[in-house]
Order: structure tokens, then sequence, then C-alpha cells
């Protein structure tokens, strides 16, 4: 097999299965060490970097980090790894002063971005910064979007919103809010150097059903009734609510609902539970607040008697495979079920809208209703006009916002300096030895064997009191130092180095998952069965290591490594070497006047006392 | 050594043996001799042979005497009997454990200062007496826990860490050991598992004496450039007169070798040792032509590993007694005290 590259960071960044899960690559065990070593404002500032709403995401992100993570293939659970992000929010000092400072002086260069949403945002704090001028529109009299708009209340406090857009605006950004942009044209006319489209996807699906005009007064469709709640358009609900489909909308919605006195509220859904699209945990909190979910159910009729909505009639089906073997939905022939309802929430999808972009004016769109865009560049049809967030490829979330803002920031500031944007920087990297004396490393290397800590939960009496009050209480500081020493500090990696090895085989033997082997090299796919254990799981790399004196191969399956560093400790000759690897996606950098005074990573962290 | 314990955490994959016992389950506390010490390989080397072999640890009795080699029992097979003796006295404690209990498996684990300097007697008679045993030397040609002074079976001319050249002849323990009866004897090398697993394997079928003298590097003290005990010297110079594959009576395949290039060896409990010539002239079942292979392949600077020699039909120690089958431990007090008219008897024939 092909040697492993120390020097490509492919590998590595790979090995770091959260971060690399993770859009915005956030180095999350350099974070979960320094809240480890109770330097929350460090951790925080780690976070702000790449994600820019480390108080907002340590609440609400969908976590694609936590499936990835490591922990997850050893033991049972991932580490918390979502909700440390909030400790380190929740216990950091003022951070103003760490934040950069609004340029000094303005580059002549002027960006606008349309919506104010989370990808918006991340690319006014990339630019800003910088010398940029730039403008954000939004409809909305905050700035914020979904995050502010949809997310209620009990999920994601006001002031955290406030506190974190603040931080962007705060950098000179010029936020022209209640003005919704009616044509792209003319903001085109106004002589913008780039535009950012970052209006998401605002348009809720409706049921179109027998009864849904006679009954409309009752039905309403999730995202604009999620929104008026929010606003405080509508402050409450029917006893008897029904709420359709399986997101996470629906999950908002009928949370939102028992607080606003729907005292009798159900989920009804068409699919079974586990294909439901909503994530595993808002079902579980949907559930523990006394909200049934109904599953094999598809509306059939709003039934309604007066011109009022009297409830919903649904056919009962079962998942079957056709003749092609394709899953479908197929009726069962049982009888009807009827369910008495005063409102119905319809929340079964959210789309894609431009009605303010004129077709006429070289931007194109796909079949979908969705722009043409370069997937790596973010740039639309119109060279200067680019796209991110739930407007690019439809609807995501915050942290694809985010990382989609980043991409956009790189290519408006490449685009501005009259680069080629397909010429995309590379990420920065840092490998670093961990090495402090002969069994010690400056991270805590003892693999802790506690089980997934729960968060503490308000009750869920005085929880459904009122909307506006936080459900989740996070993490005290001492939960969170026991979950994040559950972290196996991944971005630790083992380096190997052939020509040291005199092949004792004290690492093979000491290596408590069976990580280590010394073979004859072959090609991959069979290599992997030769191992000192199966390595089964593919998309899990190989480290090599070839050169050594008997002609054998190292190889390391990655897979379940648990950075312990006992292969280090045991090699006689410092083989084997823990070395910190960390990684910061490119960001739009300053070119001449140097970039903003804050240091991106801070000092290392020492292993906490044992 | 490392301060840690090794993580309970394991491969998911892991697999158990038909005892549902993982290999991890045969491992002991966390070794603290010098990392990469050749001993500690040894020890996961056994730990495999076990696991391979389904042995229940609590059915296995480790024993040693006094040096880093002595120390290892503790590094494996936590759940197993334990006795660490006095210097050199390994093998008289073993005897009478074994005679008190022939039920257990027993495994001595030595060193070369341990067996071949203090220890010697008691090596030699253990062995010509056939003590069904495995008794393993971790020979790394030095006292490894006084810091390195030669051993006995450091050979001549052979160069210590400060540079001082050992004058004196060494002891040869695989000469001497067939030479001295033992029904099984090996040798092979720490950084050669795939070798030296088989033997250990088979070492704990034999049912008779059972010799291993293992290589073992001692990387603090003896793993240098002049040194004939260090890594890149071994390898260098090894030379394996066959490779072994021990078949459980329960998975027997028969396989097809060219004629003259594999012999197999029946043990009594239907354990097969196949063994693939890898010296012509060599015949593994054969003492003297053990021996003289021995002795030829030494005088031409070689280290003749692998199995050097077995005896299918091995006789051992409770056999030349005649002592009951079952372990003496076990007797009750009628059978330990017969009564007068017994006492009688064996009065009358002795007058
Ligand atoms: C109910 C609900 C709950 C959600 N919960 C989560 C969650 O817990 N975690 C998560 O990660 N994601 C969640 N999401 C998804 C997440 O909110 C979005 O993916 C994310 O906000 C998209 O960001 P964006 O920047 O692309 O656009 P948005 O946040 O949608 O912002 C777009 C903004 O553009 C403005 N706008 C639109 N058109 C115009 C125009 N013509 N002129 C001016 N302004 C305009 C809008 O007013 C809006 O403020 C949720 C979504 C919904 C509907
Ligand atoms: C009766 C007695 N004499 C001397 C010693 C000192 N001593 C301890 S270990 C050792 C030599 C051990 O050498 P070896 O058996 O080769 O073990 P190694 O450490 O090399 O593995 C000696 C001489 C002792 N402990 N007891
Ligand atoms: S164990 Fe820590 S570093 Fe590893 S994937 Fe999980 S969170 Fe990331
Ligand atoms: S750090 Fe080394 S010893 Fe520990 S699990 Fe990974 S490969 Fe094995
Ligand atoms: S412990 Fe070190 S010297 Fe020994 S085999 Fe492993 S890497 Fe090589
Ligand atoms: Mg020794």
């Amino acid at each position: 097999m092909k040697v492993t590259q120390a020097k490509s960071p492919e590998h590595f960044h790979k090995v770091v299965d959260c971060q690399y899960a993770c859009p915005a690559h956030t180095p999350v065990p350099e974070y979960i060490r320094l809240i480890a070593a109770g330097r929350y404002t460090d951790a925080y500032m780690v976070n702000w970097w790449s994600n820019v709403f480390p108080g907002i995401l340590g609440r609400t992100c969908d976590r694609p980090c936590e499936p990835a993570c490591r922990r997850g293939r050893v033991e049972e659970e991932p580490v918390a790894i979502c909700r440390l992000k909030r400790v380190a929010a929740d216990n950091k000092d003022d951070v103003t002063g760490r934040m950069p400072r609004p340029a000094a002086q303005p580059n002549g260069k002027r960006i606008a971005c349309i919506g104010a949403g989370p990808a918006s945002l991340t690319v006014a704090r990339d630019l800003a910064p910088l010398g940029y001028e730039v403008t954000v529109f939004d409809g909305d009299s905050k700035a914020g979007g979904f995050i502010r708009t949809q997310i209620p209340r009990f999920r994601l406090p006001e002031e955290v919103i406030d506190e974190e857009v603040g931080y962007v605006l705060n950098l000179g950004v010029r936020a022209r809010l209640g003005e919704r942009v009616d044509s792209l044209k003319a903001v085109l006319a106004d002589g913008y150097d780039a535009v950012f489209v970052g209006t998401g996807a605002p348009r809720g699906r409706d049921l179109d059903i027998p009864g849904r005009k006679e009954a409309a007064q009752s039905i309403h469709i999730g995202i604009d009734w999620l929104n008026s709640v929010s606003f405080g358009h509508i402050k409450s609900v029917g006893r008897r609510v029904v709420v359709l489909g399986g997101g996470n909308t629906a999950m908002d919605c009928c949370r939102s609902a028992r607080r606003l006195g729907g005292q009798d509220v159900t989920v009804v859904v068409r699919s079974g539970f586990e294909e439901m699209k909503a994530s595993p945990w808002e079902k579980e909190d949907a559930m523990h607040e006394g909200i049934p979910i109904l599953n094999y159910l598809v509306p059939k009729e709003f039934t309604h008697a007066n011109g009022r909505l009297t409830g919903v009639l649904f056919e009962k089906v079962a998942a079957q495979r056709d003749a092609d073997g394709r899953r479908q939905l197929l009726p069962t022939g049982e009888p009807d079920l009827h369910i008495p309802c005063d409102d119905v929430l319809v929340a079964i999808g959210q789309e894609n809208a431009f009605p303010w972009i004129e077709r006429d004016i070289g931007l194109e769109f796909d079949r979908w209703g969705l722009p043409k865009l370069d997937p790596k560049t973010h740039q639309s049809t119109i060279p200067n006009v680019f796209f991110g967030g739930d407007a690019a490829f439809g609807p995501k979330n915050i942290i694809w916002a985010v990382a989609h803002g980043h991409e956009a920031a790189v290519s408006i500031d490449l685009f501005c300096r009259g680069e080629d944007i397909a010429n995309r920087p590379p990420p920065e990297t840092s490998l670093t030895s961990q090495k402090m004396g002969i069994h010690e490393w400056s991270y805590d290397n003892d693999v802790s064997i506690d089980l997934r800590f729960k968060v503490p939960m308000r009750e869920a009496e005085i929880a459904l009191k009122d909307i506006r009050t936080e459900v989740e209480l996070g993490f005290s500081r001492e939960l969170a130092f026991k979950e994040a020493e559950r972290c196996l500090n991944c971005d630790v990696q083992t380096v190997f180095s052939p020509k040291l090895c005199i092949e004792c085989d004290a690492c093979m033997d000491i290596c408590p998952t069976d990580c280590i082997s010394f073979v004859d090299d072959g090609e991959e796919s069979e290599l992997r069965t030769r191992l000192r254990a199966p390595a089964n799981n593919a998309s899990q790399d190989l480290y090599v290591g070839l050169g050594l004196k008997t002609g054998r191969a190292m190889v390391k399956d990655e897979d379940v490594c648990l950075h312990c560093g006992l292969c280090a400790e045991r090699c006689p000759t410092g083989a084997w070497d823990m070395q910190k690897f960390l990684l910061e996606t490119a960001k739009p950098k300053a070119q001449s006047c140097g970039r903003a005074a804050a240091p991106r990573m801070p000092a290392p962290v020492a292993a906490p006392e044992r | 050594m490392t301060f840690l314990n090794k993580s309970r955490f394991h491969h998911p994959q892991l697999a158990p043996n038909a005892l549902g016992l993982t290999r991890r389950d045969y491992e002991g506390a966390i070794s603290t001799l010098c990392a990469g010490c050749g001993h500690d390989s040894i020890s996961a080397a056994i730990i495999q042979a076990c696991f391979e072999l389904d042995l229940p640890p609590h059915r296995i009795a480790k024993l040693s005497g006094i040096g880093c080699s002595s120390k290892t029992p503790t590094y494996f097979l936590g759940a197993a009997h334990g006795f660490n003796s006095v210097h050199g006295r390994m093998p008289s404690v073993l005897t009478g454990a074994n005679l008190a209990n022939r039920d257990l498996v027993y495994l001595g684990v030595s060193g070369d200062g341990d067996s071949a300097s203090i220890g010697l007697g008691q090596f030699a008679h253990s062995i010509r007496r056939g003590v069904n045993m495995t008794y393993i030397v971790e020979n790394n040609g030095v006292y490894g826990l006084t810091k390195g002074q030669f051993s006995a079976t450091s050979d001549k001319g052979s160069k210590a860490k400060k540079g001082t050249i050992n004058t004196d002849e060494p002891i040869d323990m695989v000469a001497m050991a067939l030479q001295l009866g033992a029904t099984f004897v090996g040798r092979s090398f720490s950084g050669d598992k795939a070798q030296l697993v088989p033997l250990i394997k088979a070492a704990l079928r034999h049912p008779g004496a059972a010799f291993i003298d293992c290589i073992s590097p001692c990387v603090a003290f003896n793993n240098h450039e002049g040194s004939t005990k260090s890594f890149d010297f071994v390898r260098a110079h090894n030379e394996a007169v066959n490779r072994l594959d021990v078949i459980l009576g329960r998975d027997h395949i028969e396989a097809e070798y060219e004629p003259g290039t594999a012999i197999e060896v029946t043990q009594h409990d239907g354990t097969v040792l196949r063994l693939r010539k890898l010296a012509e002239e060599h015949d593994p079942t054969d003492r003297v032509s053990a021996m003289n292979h021995l002795q030829e392949r030494k005088a031409a600077g070689e280290i003749v590993t692998g199995l050097i020699f077995v005896d299918p039909e091995p006789e051992e120690l409770h056999d030349h007694l005649g002592t009951i089958a079952g372990p003496l431990n076990a007797l009750g007090d009628a059978d330990l005290c017969p009564g007068a008219a017994a006492l009688e008897k064996v009065n009358a024939a002795l007058r």
C-alpha cells in the first residue's frame, strides 16, 4: 500500500472524526480539552472562529459530528460535543476584547448580503474586518433569520441570539433591517462589487386535500405559524392540536403548541417512526412532554362543520416493497381514523422561492427552482452573485449555512482581488509533539470509561408554563468536566517513523484495541483482512509505514484507536509519537494591513491534574 | 514502564474462544518492564497461546524465580495461580506443586541468570526428572534486573554496553536440555511471534518436560552493536529448522506436502504437530540427529530456532513414580489414614 504521508494533512484530518464531519470543521477536541481545563473563554473563541455562533449552536446544532464521533464505536454513545459547546458559551468571560476590531480603513469594495440569517452573517463576519463594506438586508426587523424567527425560545433564548448576532454586526457591518429586497436587478444596479444571497428557504409546503379551504381559519402552515409565535402575533392555540409532519419543524410546532394552551397535542406522520426526519433527541423531547407520535397515517381530509374545523381524517398505511423492491406506503384497508381537533399545524416541508429575482438578468435556475451554482465556490451564473445557506442547495441547517458562508466569503474575497476563485487556499494545519516527559503528555491520555452524561432539564411542569422558559439547563461545570473527559482526543495523532522502529512488537502488544499490525505489505482490500483485528470499517483509513528492516509494513487501522498514547509510551525508540494536529479551514485574509489582532488558537492545554 | 492502565475498551470485533473468553481476558497487570523489552513480547505470545488453546486461566499455574523475566507472570494470565519463588528455585517449587496437583497446567518462566547461573542445578534436575511442564527461559544474555552484567548464556566475544568483551564460554541451554532428556526442546525469538506462539502452544500440550529457550533482547542493556543477543544480530543469524503448525484434534486438516518436506507428530491428546521442514538434514524426532544439527549449525555461526526435538511418546515424573491418576492434594482422610491394618501391612513388607 502507499505510505501514509505525515506531511499531507488529509489523513490526519480524517482521523479527527468529529471535526471532519463538522461542515465548518470546528476543532472539536481542542475546545473540549479547553473546557476540561476550565478555559471556557478560549474554548468559546476556538468555536467562534470556526462556527460564529457557539452559544446558538451549542443549543440547536444538528450535530453531524456526534454520529461520526469515534467514541460511539468503542462504547455506546458519542461525546456530547454539541452541549459542551454551550458550556463554553455559558461560562465564558466577556469576549468583546477578543473579537476582531472593525477595519480601520475600508478597502473600497462593497458587498451586499441579502437576508440576515447565519449564512449572510458569516459572510459579513469574515469580510467586514478586512475592510469590506458589507451591507446586510433583511425583510424582518431583527437580524438572525430562521434562528430568530423559527427556533422556539424554549430551545434558544433571545439574549443568546442578540449577543452572537451582535458580535457580527459590531464589526462595522451595515444592517438594513425591515427592508425586503424586491429586485436583484436593482441591487446589482447599485454597483456592489459582489452580492451574496442568503435568503433561506422561506416557503412552507401546503397540504391540498378536501376541506383545506373550508377550514382554512384553523389550518396553519408550520413555519408561518412559528414565525408569528416568535414575534408574539400568536399567543394561543386550541385545546386539541394535530401536527402533520415528522421533521424538526413538526417537533417545534407541537412543543410550542403545548406551551400556548394545547393540552391534547398529537403528531401524525405518514411514514414509520424510524424514517422520520426529526433528530432522535427532538422526538424524545416531544414525547417527554406528553406528545404522542402516531405513524403510518396519511391525511385524507380536513373535516369541518359550519365553517369550523372538526378534525382530520387519516388513511392507515403500511410499508411494503413493490415489484422493484422499492419501499412504498400502501393502504392496509383498515377503517380510516378520525382525530378530532381545534387546530392543525402543517409541517410537511419547506421550499425555496425566489420571486424577487428577475428571470431575465442571466441568473439561471435548475429544474427544481434552485440557482445553478458551482458547488465549491458557490458562484452563480452571474459571476459576482454568490449563494449560501438554505438558498443555495435547499433547506439544511445552521452549521451548513455557516460553512457555506465561509466558502462564499473566500470566493468573494478572491473575486474582488481579481484572482481565480477556483484556486482555493488550503487549510492551515500544524502537527506538534505532545511529549512532556517519558510518560507525560500535554493531554490527559487516561481513557475515561464513563457513559454519556445527560443534560439536566427543567421539570416539564415548569417548562410548559411559558414558551420563553428554556427547557435545557445545560451541563454544570462539574458534569461538563466529566463529559469532556470522555473525549478521546482524536486530534492527538499517532505519528510513526519507520526509520526508528526496531520491530520489538511492544506497541502492537500494548494496544488495547488491536490497531497496530506488522505484516507483509499488500493491496489494501486484502491487507484489511490480515490485520490483528479485521479492518472492516472501510470509511476509516489505514496508516501505513514502510521501510522497516524486515521488509514488513507497519499498518495501523485508525478505526477504533483510543489515542491513549500507550503505543508511544511503550516504544523504546520513540518511533511512535503523539502529535496534535490542528486544522483551521481557510478564511479570507487581510492582504497588507495585518489581520485581526486576536490569536486564533489559544496556548496549549495542559492535562488536568489527576 | 507505563503508569496508566490499559483501557478496558477493546476492539468491537474481538473474538471469544471456545470458553467465551477473549484474548484480553488472558492479560495480567500492566507491565513495569522497560518499554520494548523482549520479555513483554513473550508475555503477549503466552497470552495468545493460552487463548488459542482455550485453556481455562484458573487451571494454569505460573511459577518463576527472580529477574525481569521472572517478574513477567504478573503481566499475563491474571486469573491463573502464581508463585514468585527465590532466585533460581522455580524448578523445585514447580516440581513440588506438580507432585501435589498434577491436574494443573504448569508454566515455569525464568531468565538466563535465574536458570543458567544460580539455578543451573535446579534446571538440570527438573528436566532429567521429566516434570510435566512448559519451561521457558527468557534469554537476554544479561542479568537485566541488576543492570546488565553478563549472564552464563552470554556468547564468548559478545560486547557489553560499556564495551567489556565476554571471555567465558556460554552455556547452551538447548544443548543441555537435549542431553538431559527433555522430551520437547525448542528455541525461538521474542521478535518472531509467528514462530513463538505455535511453539508455546505445542509445549503446553506436551505431556512431559518441554523446554523453550527464547532469545529476548534487553533493550536497556544488551541491544547494541557487538551484542549477540540484539534484535539485529538475532535477525541476521536466525536459522529456523522448521515452521510449526499446531493442529488441535478437532480441526485436523489433511494437507498435501511434497514427500520429505513435512512431518507430522501426533501427541497423546490428539494434537498434531505439523512441521514444515526448512533444514534438510534435521530430523526433529531423533535426539542424536537434533544434537548433531544443533552443534553443526552453531559452529557455522547460526542460531538454530524452531522445534528442535520432540519425543512423540514421552514419559514424565508421575509415570516414573507410579502415583495415582488423580491429584494428591485431593486425597481424602480415608485415603491418607488407611488405618492400623494397612500400616501393619506396610511394616510387614519392610521387615
Ligand atoms: C422550525 C425550524 C426549526 C429549525 N431548527 C433548527 C435547529 O434546531 N438547528 C439547526 O441547525 N437548524 C434548524 N433549522 C434550520 C435553520 O434555521 C436554517 O437551515 C438556517 O437558518 C438557514 O440559514 P440561512 O442563512 O440560509 O437562511 P435563514 O436563516 O432562513 O435566513 C434567511 C433570511 O432572509 C430573509 N429574506 C428572505 N428573502 C428576503 C428578501 N427578498 N429580502 C430581504 N430578506 C429576505 C428572511 O427574512 C430571513 O431572515 C430550523 C428550521 C425551522 C424551519
Ligand atoms: C539469591 C540471590 N542472588 C542474587 C540476586 C540478585 N539478582 C536479582 S535478579 C538477578 C539476575 C537475573 O537475571 P535473569 O534471570 O537473566 O533475569 P533478567 O532480569 O535478565 O530477565 C540477580 C543476580 C537475588 N535476587 N537473589
Ligand atoms: S472522541 Fe472526541 S475527538 Fe474523537 S470524534 Fe469524539 S468528540 Fe471528536
Ligand atoms: S494510541 Fe496507540 S496504543 Fe492507544 S489505541 Fe491508539 S494505537 Fe492503540
Ligand atoms: S514499540 Fe516502537 S520500536 Fe517497537 S515495534 Fe512498535 S514502533 Fe517499532
Ligand atoms: Mg537475563
